[in-house]
């Protein structure tokens, strides 16, 4: 093919070539491959001087714990983050994706990014691929405006509330801030009863496991709380480790020793 | 899809220094054709690639990053940092998400003064990174209960290439369709030693 030297895709967005034979291969009888998910729980709440995000930090694959400790909080702009859940390849494009839009717009207004923002480009990008980028969100953040936090789904609908959660482990999140939320909740206050959702969540839901982490965005200052919390020590640690007394036969051996790298300090630069 | 061909890598950290390692058999599901088969790719002196999952994918995605990383070393005048690459597996990946490639990599690579870096990656790019070990594959669960149970915090070249290898051998024997002996490759800041494994011929 003539066009084989410009395979490198610059213009972004997604390429469908392999679809054709992916669905052969599926009348075939052959099944396609499981992602990775993060059947999760994730929360956010208002309190009084802005607003807090927590996550759990387990990632599944199908039935099986693929990372005990994987980061569900995404970075979106200096004073917005974002939780995800859904399928964990989905939220994490999805997630750089406007990330690097909001800069490139804080480039050129030389403002403050705004949550709602964030919002518009995140609905947008869903409802354009109408629910098949699995990406459930909750998306807080304090701007000029104030504190404001929003739910996203993956068909693209949108809900602006007070306290919010997401994921398999939703529903025992939400028992316990349906509770003990309250108005005007201190940020000690808002990062216990957090906290509290996000371990009901790893309690009580298979999806979710592992540690707690946690987000406070205020006015002017974001402080993330990575491994907040750690209700699931590892316990029973063989200390002696595993000796291995018959060692691995190995049937041939080949070292290659590294060169040092040359630095090449004089020269032309090349030119343009 | 993926237990066509069968397949089982792991990477694990030590001291300075990482190792990544893989079955070498081939099969057409239950049918074994080739037992020297290579999964592991060499990207750069520091940075190694494996590929589980479908045969034919494999070679391609690596063929195209091997181009990609081709460029960049003509535009940049460097290796790829490891974290680098794997944020270009990731991107590679995801755009084929709706007709996705069946392949899962294993990216393992000294990245800024010889700190190991390893990470995984489902077959549509979320990018798993880890401090201790990584797995992929058809022996996948057998692998994390291995290296579970085997993995120490900092261990020396020689020892990590040990305690890899016997995972990879327990794992395999659990595995019908990986198996065939063992490809280990141990990376350390001056040297990279590569060796072949004699495992259960079955």
């Amino acid at each position: 093919m003539s066009k084989a030297a410009v395979d490198v895709p610059m213009k972004g967005g997604f390429s469908f070539d392999l679809c054709r034979r992916n669905e052969m291969l599926s009348k075939k009888g052959v099944q396609p491959p499981s992602f990775l998910k993060t059947g999760t729980t994730i929360v956010g709440l208002i309190f009084q001087d802005g607003v807090i995000l927590g996550a759990d930090t387990r990632a599944t694959e199908g039935p099986i714990v693929a990372d005990k400790n994987c980061e569900k909080i995404h970075y979106m702009a200096p004073n917005i983050y974002c939780c995800g859940a859904g399928t964990a390849a989905d939220t994490e494009a999805v997630t750089d994706m406007v990330s690097s839009q909001l800069q490139l717009h804080r480039y050129h207004t030389g403002r403050e990014s705004r949550v709602v923002t964030a919002l518009t480009l995140l609905k947008s990008h869903l409802f354009s691929y109408q629910g098949y980028v699995q990406a459930a969100l909750v998306l807080g953040g304090v701007d000029v405006t104030g504190p404001h936090l929003h739910t996203i789904y993956p068909h693209g609908s949108t809900d602006t509330l007070p306290f919010a959660t997401m994921g398999s482990g939703s529903l025992a999140a939400m028992a316990v801030f349906e509770s003990k939320y309250h108005e005007g909740l201190t940020r000690d206050g808002g990062v216990r009863l957090v906290t509290e959702a996000i371990c009901s969540g790893i309690f009580n839901d298979l999806g979710s496991g592992s540690n707690v982490d946690v987000c406070v965005i205020t006015k002017g200052q974001t402080e993330y709380l990575r491994n907040h919390q750690l209700p699931n020590p590892r316990t029973y640690i063989n200390e002696k480790g595993y000796a291995f007394s018959k060692k691995t036969e190995v049937l041939l051996t080949k070292i290659t020793p590294l060169k040092e790298m040359v630095e090449v300090i004089e020269g032309d630069a090349m030119e343009e | 899809i993926f237990e066509y061909n069968g397949s089982a890598i792991v990477a694990m950290v030590g001291k300075n220094c990482f190792a990544i390692a893989s079955d070498r058999r081939l099969g057409v599901q239950l049918q074994t054709i080739a037992t020297d088969f290579q999964r592991i790719y060499k990207i750069h002196d520091k940075l190694f690639i494996g590929l589980a999952g479908l045969a034919t994918d494999a070679q391609t995605l690596y063929q195209k990053l091997v181009f990609r990383h081709k460029l960049y070393q003509l535009r940049e005048e460097r290796d790829m940092k490891p974290q680098t690459f794997a944020s270009l597996v990731s991107a590679l990946l995801y755009e084929k998400r709706f007709g996705p490639f069946f392949c899962q990599p294993v990216i393992a690579g000294l990245g800024d003064e010889d700190k190991p870096f390893i990470c995984t990656m489902d077959s549509i790019g979320a990018k798993e990174l880890a401090k201790d070990f990584v797995v992929a594959g058809t022996a996948s669960e057998s692998l994390y209960g291995a290296c579970e149970a085997m993995f120490k915090p900092d261990m020396e070249a020689e020892e990590l290439f040990e305690t890899i290898s016997q995972a990879l051998l327990s794992s395999v024997d659990r595995d019908c369709l990986s198996g065939w002996g063992g490809h280990v490759y141990v990376v350390t800041a001056t040297e990279v030693t590569e060796r072949i494994l004699k495992g259960r011929m079955d």
